[in-house]
C-alpha cells in the first residue's frame, strides 16, 4: 500500500478564552465609557430636567429594576419576547422549508408573502387587540407576525437554492428524504436562516417593546412609557438602558449559537482568505 | 476475472436534453457492454456528452430512448450496486459534515449495526490513506484529499461498480498519478468494477483494461480499444513501453478525426 501524504490545513490557531475575552470587553467597552464620561460632564453642566447625568440614572436603575420590578415587568417582557422569537424560529423555518420545496406552492404564495411582509407589522396591534383582546397571546402574536419574515424569506430563499451537484451526490447514494433534509437541505440553508433569525431577533425586541407600549399593564415598554407620561425621567432612562442592555445581551447569545452552528461556514471563508 | 457476466449493457441509448429555445441532442445512438470486474475507460472530446452518458447509467437521468441494463435488469434509478464519483468534488462533499460524517452518510439508510458502520467507514478511510483525517472538515484538505474522499464515499457504500466522471480533472500532475495508481489498487484488490471517463487520453490508456472512445455529439462509441499492456502497471516503465505510446498515439489520432467529424477509420493492425 502507497503511503499517501496529506496535510490538513490547521483550523486557525485561537489566542486563549481569557485574553480574548478581555480584548474583546477593551474593545466593546472602551467608547462606551468615553461616552459617559462625555455626558457626565455635560449633563452635570447643562440645566435641562430631560437630561439627567448618568449618577442619577444609575441610581434610579437600581432603584427600579432590582427588586419585584424585575418579576413584574422584566420576567414578562423576556418571557413574552423569548416566546415570540422562538416561535418565528419553528414557524419560519418550518413554512420556509415545505414552500422551498414545493416549487408550484412557492410561485403561488411568493407574491403574497412579499405584501405581508411590506405591512409594517405595528399596524397589526390594533387589529389583534380587536381579535384576541389585551392579552400575552396577542403580545406574542404581534411578536410573531414581524419577526417571522426575515427567517420565512431566508429560509425557501436557502432551502432552494441547495447545489444541485450536492443534490445528486444525495440522490445516486439512495440517502431518504429525511436524511436529505436534515444532512443537506438544512445545513445548506442554515447561512441565510442564520442571517434571517439575527433580523427577527432585532424585529422581535421592537415589537416587544412596542405591543406593551400600546396595551400592557406589564413590562418594559409599558413602564417606560408610564415613566414618560409622568415625567419620572431618570427612570424613562433607567428603562431605555435596560433595552439596551436585553438587547445587547441577545445579540451575544445570538453570536455564540451562530459561530457554533455555522462553524464549517466560517472555516471555509478563512481558509479561503488564508 | 472474477467472473466474467456481463454487468451493463448500453443499447442504441439516445438523450436528447429538452429546452425551450431548443433541444440538445447529447447522446446520438449509443451501445457497449461492460463485463463484471473490467476496468473501462471512456474517453471523447470535451463536450461530446460523457457526463450524461454516466448520469444515465447511474439511474439519475432517463434516456429518451434506448436500454441500460445492469446484470440483465433495465435501470431505473439510482441503485445500491452502483456509486458514482464527480468530477466537481469541492460540490460532492458536504463542507458542514466531517470526512468520517461525508463517508457515513449513504449508509445510514442501510441496515447496518453501528459497529459494521464504524468498520465500513474506518476501512474505506484506511483504503484511500486517509485514516488520519477522518475528524477534519473537507475545506481543510488538499483537492486531491478530497477526492480520496469522495472515493472513500463511494467504497464504504461497497458497490459492484464504481463510476467515475474526470475524477482527477482537477489536481496537480503528482497526486493524479497518485490517485491513477490508487484507483488501479482498489480494482484489483476489491475487485470493483470501474467505469473511468476522462478527457486525458494518457490516463485512460494507463489506467484501463478497453478504452472507448467516443465521437463529437450527438454522440456514437467510435472505436472500442483493448488494452493489451501487462496488467502489472507503474506511472514509469509503463508509460515508457512503446506499445504504451503506440496505443495512446492511436487514441489521440481517433479524438482528432472525432473532433473534425470525420468518420471512423479503418483500425489499424494492432
Ligand atoms: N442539463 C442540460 N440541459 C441542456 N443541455 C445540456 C445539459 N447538460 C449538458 N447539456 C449539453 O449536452 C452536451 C453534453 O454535455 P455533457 O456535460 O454530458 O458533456 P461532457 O462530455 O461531460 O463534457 P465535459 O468534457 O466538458 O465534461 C453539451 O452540449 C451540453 O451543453
Ligand atoms: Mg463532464
Amino acid at each position: 500500500m502507497t503511503a499517501y501524504p496529506g496535510r490538513i490545513a490547521a483550523t486557525p490557531r485561537r489566542r486563549g478564552v481569557g485574553s480574548r475575552i478581555a480584548a474583546a470587553g477593551r474593545h466593546a467597552l472602551g467608547l462606551p465609557m468615553l461616552l459617559l464620561v462625555v455626558w457626565a460632564l455635560v449633563a452635570t453642566r447643562a440645566t435641562s430636567r430631560f437630561f439627567p447625568d448618568p449618577v442619577t440614572i444609575a441610581d434610579a436603575f437600581v432603584d427600579t429594576w432590582v427588586g419585584p420590578a424585575f418579576v413584574e415587568d422584566v420576567l414578562p417582557s423576556l418571557a413574552r419576547l423569548g416566546l415570540g422569537a422562538a416561535a418565528s424560529i419553528v414557524v419560519g423555518i418550518a413554512a420556509g422549508t415545505v414552500i422551498g420545496l414545493t416549487p408550484w406552492l412557492r410561485e403561488l404564495l411568493e407574491p403574497l408573502l412579499e405584501f405581508l411582509r411590506a405591512v409594517p407589522p405595528p399596524v397589526l396591534i390594533p387589529v389583534m387587540m380587536i381579535l384576541l383582546g389585551i392579552t400575552d397571546t396577542m403580545k406574542v402574536v404581534v411578536i410573531v407576525s414581524g419577526a417571522v419574515w426575515p427567517i420565512l424569506l431566508n429560509t425557501i430563499e436557502g432551502v432552494r437554492s441547495t447545489d444541485s451537484v450536492m443534490t445528486e451526490t444525495a440522490r445516486s447514494f439512495r440517502v431518504t428524504w429525511w436524511e436529505r433534509l436534515w444532512f443537506l437541505v438544512l445545513p445548506a440553508a442554515s447561512p441565510r436562516i442564520m442571517a434571517g433569525v439575527r433580523q427577527a431577533l432585532s424585529v422581535a425586541l421592537i415589537l416587544m417593546v412596542i405591543s406593551e407600549m400600546f396595551a400592557s399593564s406589564s413590562g418594559l415598554g409599558y413602564r417606560i412609557a408610564y415613566f414618560q407620561r409622568n415625567y419620572l425621567i431618570a427612570e424613562m432612562w433607567s428603562g431605555i438602558l435596560l433595552l439596551g442592555l436585553v438587547g445587547v445581551l441577545l445579540a451575544v447569545a445570538f453570536g455564540l449559537v451562530e459561530r457554533r452552528v455555522l462553524r464549517w461556514y466560517h472555516g471555509i471563508r478563512e481558509v479561503h482568505r488564508a | 476475472m472474477p467472473d466474467r457476466g456481463t454487468l451493463l449493457r448500453v443499447e442504441q441509448l439516445r438523450k436528447v436534453y429538452e429546452h425551450p429555445t431548443g433541444d440538445v441532442e447529447a447522446i446520438g445512438d449509443l451501445s457497449f457492454t461492460m463485463d463484471a470486474g473490467e476496468l473501462v475507460c471512456i474517453v471523447g472530446p470535451s463536450g461530446c456528452g460523457k457526463t450524461t452518458l454516466l448520469k444515465c447509467l447511474a439511474g439519475l437521468l432517463r434516456p429518451t430512448s434506448g436500454v441500460v441494463e445492469m446484470h440483465g435488469a433495465p435501470v431505473t434509478g439510482p441503485s445500491p450496486a452502483m456509486a458514482v464519483v464527480f468530477q466537481e468534488y469541492g460540490r460532492s462533499l458536504y463542507p458542514w459534515l466531517t470526512v468520517r460524517g461525508n463517508v457515513e452518510l449513504p449508509l445510514r439508510h442501510k441496515k447496518l449495526s453501528r459497529a459494521d458502520r464504524d468498520t465500513l467507514v474506518a476501512d474505506a478511510l484506511d483504503a484511500v490513506g486517509l485514516a488520519h483525517a477522518a475528524r477534519s472538515h473537507p475545506w481543510q484538505l488538499s483537492g486531491g484529499m478530497q477526492q480520496r474522499v469522495a472515493i472513500a464515499r463511494a467504497l464504504a457504500y461497497q458497490p459492484e461498480v464504481l463510476i467515475m466522471d474526470e475524477p482527477f480533472a482537477a489536481v496537480d500532475a503528482q497526486t493524479r498519478a497518485d490517485l491513477e495508481d490508487l484507483v488501479r489498487e482498489l480494482h484489483a484488490r476489491r475487485r470493483i468494477s470501474v467505469l473511468f471517463v476522462t478527457h486525458d487520453i494518457d490516463e485512460s490508456v494507463y489506467l484501463g483494461q478497453r478504452v472507448l472512445v467516443l465521437s463529437q455529439s450527438p454522440t456514437r462509441v467510435r472505436e472500442d480499444l483493448a488494452i493489451d499492456l501487462p496488467a502489472e502497471r507503474d506511472q514509469i516503465s509503463t508509460r515508457a513501453l512503446p506499445r504504451f505510446t503506440h496505443l495512446r498515439t492511436h487514441v489521440y489520432g481517433e479524438i482528432q478525426r472525432a473532433k473534425r467529424g470525420q468518420n471512423v477509420a479503418a483500425r489499424p493492425a494492432p
